[in-house]
């Protein structure tokens, strides 16, 4: 085919970086499809900027793609870059120190003027200044190889230098040897009503493809061979998507309707922009004022016998709160979505952090414990928001369900679940009286479920069946209000209790990696892939460690404590100031060392492998 | 001017104010060099063409009467075979004994048989405050919620279930304070449900600080100089927020609480009813003016759809010059029932003027319907669009959503 030499590589990783108009998002996306084409195992993290449009060409206007692929178990979006792919010298300066010692960088060299260079602050340009001595450098026109490609099309010239990452697009598929034909594809139905840009699109990316292979500049291409997963049918999933399918699936298996209410907020917004589109699966969606109305029109359709879910980031949580303390006490079902982002306040809501676990377990007036479950996976995040709902009604609590930045936007090889192998999701509505009063058949809203200490769901419209709920604490058994101080307290216990009562639903904890260990790597949430991609490493390297991961957060599960009994040294990775490491702390009294990392993007393998070297080696 | 220029004596029990209730007897003096001939009656301002002809019949949004009876009506078997009795829970109504809330808990009592609604349909929400309490008092499904927030749960129940019957209990603090968002919210959303708006001009159940509705220089506990906050008109701020129904009524006039209760149950949409309810214990006689025999007749002007405004027994009334109401003196010879405003409710202008007749000295204050407005109703649109999708695309399968998009097989 040519004269170039293909090296077959086990996995790599390249990252798209660029100003946020240059389409980056989108040429990771492509990428990523005809990765998931060639059938390779991957993960994404795109990285945006805060600003929508920055100034073009600074440094906080750069917009990333990264993506993890290969045929081995890929876990997370990668450590180091094997590729960057830099549309200017803001993009470069951004990301130089993501990219791994001798790895390529390909940059538009037409974009290094002047200019250019002082908008991202560099007083020297680095093609020529030696800065980029460790890296392979390759320089390609793009500005003016796109304009020559497009001269006699009818396109303006913004338009026509718009459409440059599409010529990067064909060269970096050309590179990885992934086929052009998802992207092809995608262009012909995106622009099927705009033939100008279409034809000028699919021509860039074959001239990209074409540049690969004539220019002297490559003289090895790389293949990368499709991973070894369980059969079956797959798909690319986002976090977003899966989370949104999970609602689905419960509204599906449940037969209840949903009803999700949501004021707009990075990084969840995402999460109503896909329910909004399933009226047709029996969800409701209202865009509320605010978080608070958001929360209370979910209580409102729990309370009518519908399920409420209500979805924000942390500082939509934090004016949630109060209400999230009637549903509790009221004990209606409830599902509150926190797709966490960095903090405190406005923090920093378009990176990625695990620090809202504090505020979901005790963020809150009173005593009032939700489970709390959380996602691992942007797969996970469907079974979880499943889960969720489920335990919301069985248990009749509201329950909280963390996912975050990096699980939201990140995407992965998804096999395709069967909706029956879910777990059995039966709503019983209370219809009959459940107790005498004066010798006459009443009902008692707060009588409970032996097995669950659920409280019966009775739904306005069913005769005979009126009763009052209310944020005043109760008496036990018929609901009415009640200022008595054992009452108080056996109510409160019994609402512990009842959360608690959740471990009955867990699957019992699994041990990734050596199980003879001296060393226990405890996680949660969105971690789970580097931990056990740095424990794949460690083994690999001679170093004995295993890792559990967590989740149900709120009750821990009710092995654990045998679990941790294994083992004699004990990390707690998490992106955060150290959250969960204080919970293990104060249940289980042994020395867990906390792995804080803060930085608003996700560990890699290496600091965990690192990390282990250092304690056992 | 301002609607609080003229407002209520300042940091005391209101008497009543100088000069008040008498009527001028004389047609009101013009300012000089307005140049209107004496003894001639006042030609209509523009654009206030006489209404009086044209007698409507139904209002928009009314739904014909049924077997109920007619409003106002002493309550018995209603068109439920319900009686009062029926929508009393078993729970001790815990309001200090004399407080206005007891009369708005009998009459929505004995106008629950009437609206011919099962017993099981009607849902009462609530947000925090001393009125707030209500629902627990209802035979009825209800929620005691939190603090400002019952129109955000209303409005979740409503939309879910739009085959329940949904009526929303709420404070002045509760729902122009800490509520003020959702407040405005729901107006202009229009969610078909009743608010009944107690409002005291204080916060009762924290023991009597001034609330959003208090007069300028209210003495309370947090402001024993005078309270420096400019107050809330409720019809105006509703009418400011695309309110389609908005009412005023008071406790001590169950009568006519129950006619507007029964007008805003009837309109489809919020309706929104502002109810001046006496607290004794911390605000006593804030609405005696308009509410007590002595100065009743002079201080409040009962107006309805239709009729021209006229008060005091049909000895006086209200024109309107330019933009501006007046009173006038209908036993004078000067002026006539004809000359008096024809109050038309589906009319934006004459609402926005007649919610601004607040607190003043030279005119009454309104009690009635001062708006309806035939709209789309929240509740039905979201249904709607749903039911839409589901025709369009056909009910959603989980097993086509799953595998939507590029999909590949593995092994
Ligand atoms: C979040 C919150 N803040 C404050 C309170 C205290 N609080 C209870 S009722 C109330 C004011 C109630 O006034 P209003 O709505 O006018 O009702 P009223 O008691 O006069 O009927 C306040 C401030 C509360 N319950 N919750
Ligand atoms: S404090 Fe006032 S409003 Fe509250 S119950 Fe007593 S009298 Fe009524
Ligand atoms: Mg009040």
């Amino acid at each position: 085919m040519s004269s170039k030499t293909v090296e077959t590589l086990p996995e790599a990783t390249v990252l798209f970086a660029g100003d946020s108009g240059d389409g980056m998002q989108l040429t990771g996306t492509q990428f990523t499809l005809a990765t998931a084409h060639a059938m390779n195992d991957l993960a994404t993290l795109p990285d945006f900027p805060a600003e929508i449009r920055a100034p073009v060409g600074t440094t906080y206007g750069v917009s990333g793609f990264q993506l993890h692929f290969g045929s081995v178990d890929i876990r997370t979006p990668g450590d180091e870059v094997d590729l960057l792919v830099s549309m200017n010298p803001a993009a470069l300066v951004v990301n130089l120190d993501r990219v791994k010692a001798g790895g390529t960088i390909l940059v538009n060299s037409n974009s290094f003027g002047k200019k250019d260079l002082s908008l991202a602050n560099l007083d020297s340009n680095p093609l020529e200044d030696g800065s980029l001595d460790r890296f392979r450098v390759i320089q390609v026109e793009l500005t003016r190889l796109t304009r020559e490609t497009l001269k006699d099309t009818d396109l303006n010239q913004k338009q026509i230098d718009r459409s440059k990452n599409m010529f990067a697009l064909g060269l970096a598929l050309w590179l990885y040897s992934r086929p052009i034909e998802p992207a092809q594809r995608w262009l012909e139905t995106k622009f099927a009503r705009k033939p100008e840009i279409r034809d000028a699109n699919l021509e860039l990316l074959k001239k990209g493809f074409h540049f690969g292979e004539t220019t002297e500049q490559f003289v090895t291409r790389y293949e990368v061979t499709p991973a070894t997963l369980p059969p079956g049918r797959y798909r690319a999933v986002q976090g977003v998507q899966a989370l949104a399918m999970g609602i689905v699936a419960a509204a599906d298996k449940s037969g209840l309707p949903i009803t999700y209410g949501s004021y707009p907020i990075t990084p969840a917004s995402d999460v109503l922009h896909a329910l909004s589109r399933y009226k047709n699966h029996g969800i409701m969606t209202i865009q509320a004022e605010d978080e608070i109305a958001a929360v209370g029109m979910a209580i409102g359709a729990s309370f009518g016998g519908a399920l409420g879910i209500t979805g924000t980031s942390g500082p939509g949580i934090a004016l949630k709160g109060e209400a999230m303390g009637l549903a509790h006490i009221m004990e209606l079902p409830l599902v509150i979505v926190n797709v966490q982002r960095g903090g405190p306040s406005t923090g920093l809501p378009t990176k990625t952090e695990q620090s809202d676990l504090m505020q979901a377990l005790f963020g809150r007036n009173g005593d009032a414990p939700m489970p709390v479950i959380a996602a691992s996976t942007p797969g996970d995040c469907f079974e979880v928001a499943y889960e969720a709902c489920r335990i919301a009604v069985k248990y009749m609590t509201p329950v909280i369900l963390l996912s975050d930045g990096y699980l939201a936007n990140g995407s992965a090889p998804w096999l395709i679940p069967d909706p029956d192998s879910l777990n059995d999701f039966e709503v019983t509505f209370a219809e009959k009286a459940n107790a005498t009063e004066d010798g006459e058949d009443v009902f008692h809203p707060y009588i409970r479920d032996e097995k669950t200490l659920a409280r019966p769901w009775a739904k306005p419209g069913t005769p005979n069946m009126e009763h009052r709920i209310g944020g005043l604490e109760k008496a036990d058994g018929t609901g009415n209000v009640s200022y008595d101080a054992k009452n108080h307290e056996k109510m409160t216990r019994l609402r512990a209790e009842k959360v608690e009562r959740v471990q009955q639903e867990m699957k019992p904890l699994e041990i990734f990696g050596d199980e003879d260990a001296d060393l226990l790597i405890i996680g949660w949430g969105s971690t789970r892939g580097a931990i056990e991609a740095g424990v794949t490493r460690a083994l690999n390297a001679g170093h004995k460690a295993a890792a559990v991961h967590i989740r149900w957060v709120h009750p821990l599960p009710a092995d654990l404590g045998e679990v941790l009994s294994r083992y004699s040294t004990y990390l707690v990775p998490e992106l955060n100031n150290g959250q969960l490491v204080r919970i293990l702390r104060d249940e289980f009294l042994l020395p867990f060392e906390a792995m804080k990392k803060i930085q608003g993007r996700p560990f890699g393998p290496s600091e965990i492998a690192n990390k282990i070297a250092e304690m056992v080696g | 001017m301002s609607d609080n220029d003229s407002n209520k004596p300042e940091g005391r029990k209101p008497t009543l104010p100088p000069g008040m209730g008498q009527p001028s007897g004389k047609k009101p003096t013009l300012p000089p060099g307005t140049g209107k001939p004496a003894g001639r009656k006042p030609t209509l301002p523009p654009g206030a063409a006489k209404p009086a002809a044209r007698k409507p019949a139904m209002p928009p949004g009314m739904k014909p009467p049924g077997g109920a009876p007619p409003p106002g009506m002493p309550s018995g078997d209603g068109a439920s075979g319900l009686t009062r009795a029926d929508f009393s829970s078993d729970q001790d109504v815990r309001w200090c004994p004399g407080c206005g809330d007891y009369a708005i808990l009998a009459t929505v009592q004995r106008l629950m048989p009437e609206l011919g609604v099962p017993r099981e349909n009607l849902v009462f929400i609530s947000g925090i405050g001393c009125s707030s309490r209500f629902p627990y008092y209802m035979n009825t499904y209800g929620m005691h919620s939190i603090h400002g927030r019952a129109p955000t749960i209303a409005t979740g129940i409503k939309a879910s279930r739009p085959d329940l019957d949904v009526w929303m209990i709420t404070g002045d603090g509760d729902s122009l304070s800490i509520g003020g968002n959702h407040i405005i919210h729901i107006m202009r959303r229009n969610v078909d449900l009743q608010i009944i708006m107690f409002n005291n001009q204080i916060y009762g159940l924290t023991k009597g600080q001034y609330s959003p509705t208090s007069e300028v220089g209210k003495v309370t506990k947090s402001t024993p100089f005078g309270s420096i906050d400019h107050p809330f008109n409720p019809i105006a701020l509703v009418l400011g927020a695309d309110s389609a129904f908005a009412a005023r009524t008071m406790d001590r006039d169950p009568k006519h609480m129950k006619t507007i209760l029964k007008q805003a149950h009837e309109f489809k949409g919020t309706g929104f009813v502002e109810v001046y309810q006496n607290c004794n214990i911390f605000n006593d006689g804030a609405f005696f003016d308009f509410t007590e025999k002595a100065t009743k007749s002079d201080r409040a002007i009962f107006f309805e759809h239709g009729k021209p405004l006229t008060y005091a027994g049909g000895t006086k009334g209200l024109r309107l010059n330019g933009f501006h109401l007046e009173n006038i003196d209908l036993e004078s010879g000067d002026w006539g029932v004809d000359d008096c405003l024809v109050y038309d409710e589906t009319s934006r202008e004459l609402a926005t003027i007649l919610a601004r007749v607040y607190w003043r000295e030279d005119l009454p204050q309104p009690f009635g319907v001062f708006y309806r407005e035939d709209r789309p109703t929240y509740d039905a649109q979201v249904n709607d669009q749903v039911q839409s999708v589901i025709k369009r695309s056909g009910k959603g399968s989980l097993e086509d959503l799953l595998a939507e998009g590029d999909t590949w097989v593995v092994g």
